[in-house]
C-alpha cells in the first residue's frame, strides 16, 4: 500500500460517511421549517408536535454531520498538502466564507431554535429555523463553488507554479456550479422528503396500539413528505439532464463512461441500458441497447452522436500529454463504477418518483387507502434507505470522473498528496477513522431507533414537564 | 521585499480568530473537563453540560474559521502545519469529534450509559487543548522544515519538556477558564465548589507559567527577535491570571472569566508576536523559515477575504452576542427524575 492509495481511500471513505449526514440534514431541516410554518400559518399544535419530533432527529445527524466535516477541512491540508499550495489561493477562500457566512449562522441559530420553544415569539422561533435552512443551503453554495472549480475551472491563472484567483466573479458564475448545486440542493431535499416519509411509515408499521392524535400527525408527514418527494424528484430530473448535457461537451470522459460508450458512436447513438466493460481493452460486453435514445438523452434531438472512451482518451493524451511528473498517463476513468452508480441513481430517482405519485393518489382526501394496506407503508419505509446510496453513486460519478485530476487539466491526484506524510501515518489515521466511523454510526442509528420509541404527542408532552422545572424558563423571556 | 499591508493584517486577523476559539472553546474545553472533576453526581453533571449546552456548536466554529482562513490567506503554512503535524492534529480530531458527539448523545442515551458519554465529553476536552498547546509550542520552537517546506519531524520534535509544559499549560489555562464560566453560569453548591477550585488551581498556573516563561526563554529566540515585545506579552499572561484569581476571591464573577479569556488571548497574542514576521520556524536553518510575504496568498484573494470579513464579521458578533443575552441565566441544579 503507498501513500497515495492510502490518502485517496481516506478521502473516499471520509467524504463519503459525511455525506451520508450533510443531505439528510439539508432536506430534514428544510421539511421541519416546512411544518413549523404550517403551525404558524393555521395554529393547529399538531404541527408543532410534528416539528418538535422531526426536528429531533435533525438534531441527531446534525452533531455527526459536523464532526465529521472537521476532517474534511483538516485532511487537505493533512494528505494533500502539496494540493493545498497549488490551490490555496483559490480553494481556501470558499471554505472561509462557508465557515464565516453560514457554520455561524446554523450552529448559533440551532442552539436558538432547539432552547427558547415557547420563550420566544412564534413568528421568531420560525425565523431561527429558516435560518438554519439558510445556513445549510448558503453551506453547500461556498463548498460546491469550490469544488465546481476542481471540476471546470475558470477565473484563474497560474502564477509560480500555483493558480491565483484573478476573478471571484468568474468562480461564482462558474456553470458547472450552477448545475452541480442545483443538482445537489434537489437532491438534498428529496433526501429529507423520503426519510421523513419513510420514518413516518415505519412508526406507523410498528406501533401496536397508536392515538389519533399520533395517527394523524404520521398521516400528514407522509402526505407533505409524498408530495415534497414528487416536486424534488421533478426539479432534480431537469437538474440533471443539464448537468448530463453540460458534461457532453465538458467532460466527455465522464459522460461516456456514465453511459458506457466505448467507441464513438453514429449519428443515431443507442442507449446501453446494461453492460460491463472490460477494464483492459475498453470494451463493452453483455450490453443490451436502446437505439437512439443516447441521442435524444444527450441532445434532445433523434441524431448526433457521442464520442466513445477510447476516442477521448486519445484526445487528452493528445492535449495533456503521455507523461505528468515522468508518471505515465492514461485518462480513462473507473467505468463500470461511474456506469452503474450512473444506473443506480436515474433509477432511484424515477422509482421515488413513482412512488410519489402513486402515494398520492392513495392519500388523497377522502379515499385514503394507503394507509390500510401494509405492504405500501413498507414499500415507504424501506425506501428511507435508498437516498443514501442514491447520494453517494452521485458523488462517485462526480470525484471518480475527474479522475486522474484534482483540479481538471491543471494539477493531478499523485502531484497533490503530502510528501512528508508517511504510509504509517495514513494506515493509522485510516484505521481510527473506519472505527470511529463505525462506532458513530452504531450509536447514531441504535439512539435514533431509541428516540422513535416515542411518539410525537408523548414527546412534546415530556418536553413540557422538563420545562416547567427548566432554568431558562424563570423569567428570562 | 517586505511584507505588505494586506498580509500583515491577515496574520492579525488568524491571531484574532484563534484568541476568538480559545477565549470561548477554552472554557467549553474546561467545562467537558469538569464534567468528570468538579460533579459528584449526575444532576450536577447535567446543570454544567447546560451552561454550554446552546453556545458549543458556535464556539467551535471559530476554530474552523481560523483553520479555513488560514488555509485561504496563508495556504503554504496551512500545508506544512497540517502535514507535519499529521499525528498531533489526528489526536485533536478525534478529541473534537468525540467531544462534539457526546453532547447530543448524552441527553439522547439512557440514564445507564450516559456516565460512557460523560467519561467520552471529559477525555475529548482535556486532549483538544493539550495537544494544540503542544503544537503551538513545538512550533515557536522550531521545527525540521525542509527547503520545499515539508516537516520531517522526529518523536521529540513534537514532544519534548518545552512543549509538554505548554500542553498543559494550556490546558490548564481552559481548565480554570471553564471553572470561571461555571461559576458564573450556575447557582448552588457547583458554582461555589468551583470558585474554590479556581482559588487553589491558581498557585498551580503560577508554577507553570514560570517554567513556560524560563523554557521560552532557553528554548525559542522570541527575546532576542521581539525582546519587547515578548515581555510584554508574558507580563500580560501573568498579570491577567493574578486579575483573574483576584476576581475570584472578590466573588467578581464576570470580571474572573474575562480576565482569564484573556490571559488565554495573551498567549495567543505571544505566539503570534514572536513568530512575526515568520509564521513557521525552520530548526535546519533560517533560510527555511516561512515568511508571511511568501507563505501568503495573493493580494486578489486577500482583497476578497478582506471585503468578505468587513462584512461578515461584524454580523457575527452581533448575533453570537444577541444569543449569549438570550442564555443570559444562570443555570440550576435539575430536579430528580428529570431525564436530559
Amino acid at each position: 500500500m503507498n501513500v497515495l492509495s492510502l490518502a485517496r481511500f481516506q478521502f473516499a471513505m471520509t467524504t463519503i460517511f459525511h455525506f451520508f449526514f450533510v443531505p439528510f440534514t439539508i432536506g430534514t431541516i428544510f421539511v421541519v421549517a416546512i411544518m413549523e410554518s404550517m403551525y404558524v400559518h393555521t395554529g393547529n399544535p399538531n404541527y408543532r408536535k410534528m416539528t418538535k419530533f422531526w426536528g429531533n432527529v435533525f438534531l441527531l445527524t446534525f452533531a455527526v454531520g459536523v464532526v465529521t466535516g472537521l476532517i474534511q477541512e483538516f485532511q487537505f491540508g493533512m494528505n494533500w498538502s502539496d494540493y493545498s499550495r497549488f490551490m490555496g489561493d483559490i480553494f481556501g477562500a470558499p471554505l472561509a466564507f462557508e465557515a464565516l457566512l453560514s457554520f455561524f449562522i446554523e450552529s448559533t441559530f440551532i442552539g436558538l431554535w432547539l432552547f427558547t420553544w415557547d420563550r420566544v415569539k412564534k413568528g421568531l422561533h420560525l425565523f431561527f429555523a429558516w435560518m438554519i435552512v439558510f445556513g445549510t443551503l448558503t453551506s453547500a453554495l461556498w463548498i460546491l463553488t469550490a469544488n465546481s472549480f476542481m471540476q471546470h475551472p475558470v477565473g484563474f491563472s497560474i502564477r509560480g507554479g500555483r493558480a491565483v484567483m484573478v476573478d471571484f466573479g468568474a468562480l461564482l458564475s462558474n456553470r458547472q456550479l450552477l448545475y452541480e448545486y442545483t443538482h445537489v440542493i434537489f437532491g438534498a431535499l428529496l433526501t429529507g422528503a423520503t426519510i421523513l416519509t419513510g420514518l413516518a411509515a415505519f412508526q406507523l408499521l410498528k406501533k401496536r396500539s397508536i392515538s389519533d392524535v399520533n395517527k394523524k400527525i404520521y398521516h400528514k408527514t407522509i402526505r407533505l413528505g409524498l408530495v415534497l418527494m414528487l416536486i424534488f424528484s421533478s426539479c432534480e430530473f431537469v437538474a440533471g439532464d443539464f448537468q448530463m448535457r453540460y458534461l457532453v461537451h465538458e467532460q466527455p470522459m465522464k459522460f461516456a463512461a456514465a453511459e458506457g460508450v466505448t467507441t464513438t458512436t453514429g449519428e443515431k447513438a443507442p442507449w446501453t441500458v446494461v453492460g460491463y466493460v472490460d477494464p483492459k481493452t475498453h470494451d463493452i460486453k453483455g450490453n443490451i441497447d436502446i437505439p437512439d435514445v443516447l441521442s435524444i438523452l444527450s441532445y434532445h434531438k433523434t441524431t448526433g452522436a457521442v464520442t466513445g472512451m477510447k476516442e477521448v482518451n486519445k484526445q487528452l493524451e493528445k492535449r495533456y500529454g503521455t507523461k505528468i511528473d515522468n508518471h505515465k498517463m492514461d485518462y480513462y476513468v473507473p467505468a463500470n463504477t461511474l456506469f452503474w452508480s450512473f444506473r443506480v441513481m436515474c433509477g432511484f430517482a424515477a422509482l421515488l418518483f413513482l412512488v410519489s405519485i402513486v402515494g398520492l393518489i392513495m392519500t388523497r382526501k377522502g379515499k385514503e387507502s394507503l394507509y390500510s394496506h401494509r405492504w405500501c407503508l413498507w414499500v415507504l419505509a424501506i425506501l428511507t434507505f435508498s437516498p443514501f446510496i442514491v447520494n453517494t453513486a452521485g458523488w462517485l460519478i462526480t470525484e471518480l470522473g475527474r479522475y486522474p485530476w484534482t483540479v481538471y487539466g491543471l494539477f493531478t491526484i499523485a502531484q497533490s498528496v503530502s510528501p512528508s506524510v508517511s504510509a504509517t501515518s495514513l494506515l493509522i489515521s485510516n484505521i481510527v477513522y473506519f472505527s470511529l466511523f463505525t462506532i458513530l454510526a452504531i450509536v447514531m442509528i441504535a439512539l435514533t431507533v431509541r428516540f422513535l420509541r416515542n411518539d410525537p404527542e408523548e414527546w412534546e408532552k415530556a418536553g413540557d414537564e422538563k420545562r416547567a422545572t427548566d432554568p431558562f424558563a424563570k423569567g428570562a423571556f | 521585499m517586505s511584507a505588505s499591508v494586506l498580509q500583515i493584517l491577515w496574520f492579525i486577523l488568524l491571531a484574532v480568530l484563534f484568541s476568538g476559539f480559545f477565549f470561548l472553546d477554552g472554557f467549553d474545553f474546561g467545562v467537558g473537563m469538569a464534567v468528570k472533576t468538579l460533579a459528584y453526581n449526575d444532576a450536577e453533571r447535567t446543570q454544567i453540560v447546560r451552561t454550554i449546552g446552546p453556545v458549543w456548536d458556535g464556539n467551535e466554529v471559530w476554530l474552523i474559521t481560523a483553520g479555513g482562513a488560514m488555509f485561504a490567506s496563508f495556504p503554504y503554512w496551512y500545508a506544512t502545519l497540517f502535514s507535519g503535524y499529521y499525528i498531533i492534529l489526528l489526536i485533536i480530531l478525534v478529541g473534537l469529534i468525540i467531544r462534539g458527539v457526546s453532547f447530543e448523545f448524552r441527553s439522547k442515551s439512557s440514564a445507564a450509559h450516559r456516565h460512557i458519554w460523560d467519561n467520552i465529553m471529559a477525555i475529548g476536552s482535556f486532549l483538544v487543548p493539550f495537544f494544540f498547546g503542544i503544537m503551538f509550542i513545538s512550533m515557536i520552537k522550531g521545527m525540521p522544515i525542509d527547503a520545499n517546506g515539508n516537516i520531517y519531524g522526529h518523536f521529540f520534535d513534537y514532544i519534548n519538556w518545552f512543549s509538554v509544559v505548554g500542553g498543559v499549560a494550556l490546558t490548564l489555562l481552559c481548565y480554570l477558564h471553564g471553572l470561571n464560566y461555571i461559576t458564573l453560569k450556575t447557582k448552588g453548591v457547583i458554582s461555589d465548589r468551583a470558585q474554590n477550585y479556581a482559588h487553589a488551581l491558581y498557585w498551580v498556573l503560577y508554577v507553570g507559567e514560570v517554567i513556560f516563561a524560563l523554557l521560552l526563554f532557553f528554548q525559542t529566540d522570541f527575546l532576542k527577535v521581539h525582546p519587547i515585545l515578548t515581555l510584554i506579552c508574558l507580563a500580560l499572561i501573568v498579570g491577567f491570571s493574578v486579575a483573574a484569581h483576584v476576581s475570584t476571591f472578590k466573588n467578581k464573577q464576570g470580571i474572573a472569566l474575562t480576565f482569564s479569556g484573556l490571559t488565554l488571548i495573551s498567549l495567543v497574542a505571544l505566539i503570534f508576536c514572536g513568530l512575526f514576521p515568520r509564521v513557521m520556524i525552520s530548526s535546519i536553518s533560517s533560510k527555511y523559515d516561512l515568511m508571511i510575504q511568501s507563505a501568503s496568498s495573493s493580494n486578489y484573494t486577500l482583497v476578497v477575504m478582506t471585503i468578505a470579513t468587513v462584512i461578515l464579521v461584524p454580523c457575527v458578533l452581533a448575533y453570537t452576542i444577541w444569543a449569549y443575552w438570550i442564555f443570559r441565566k444562570r443555570i440550576a441544579m435539575p430536579k430528580i427524575g428529570e431525564v436530559k
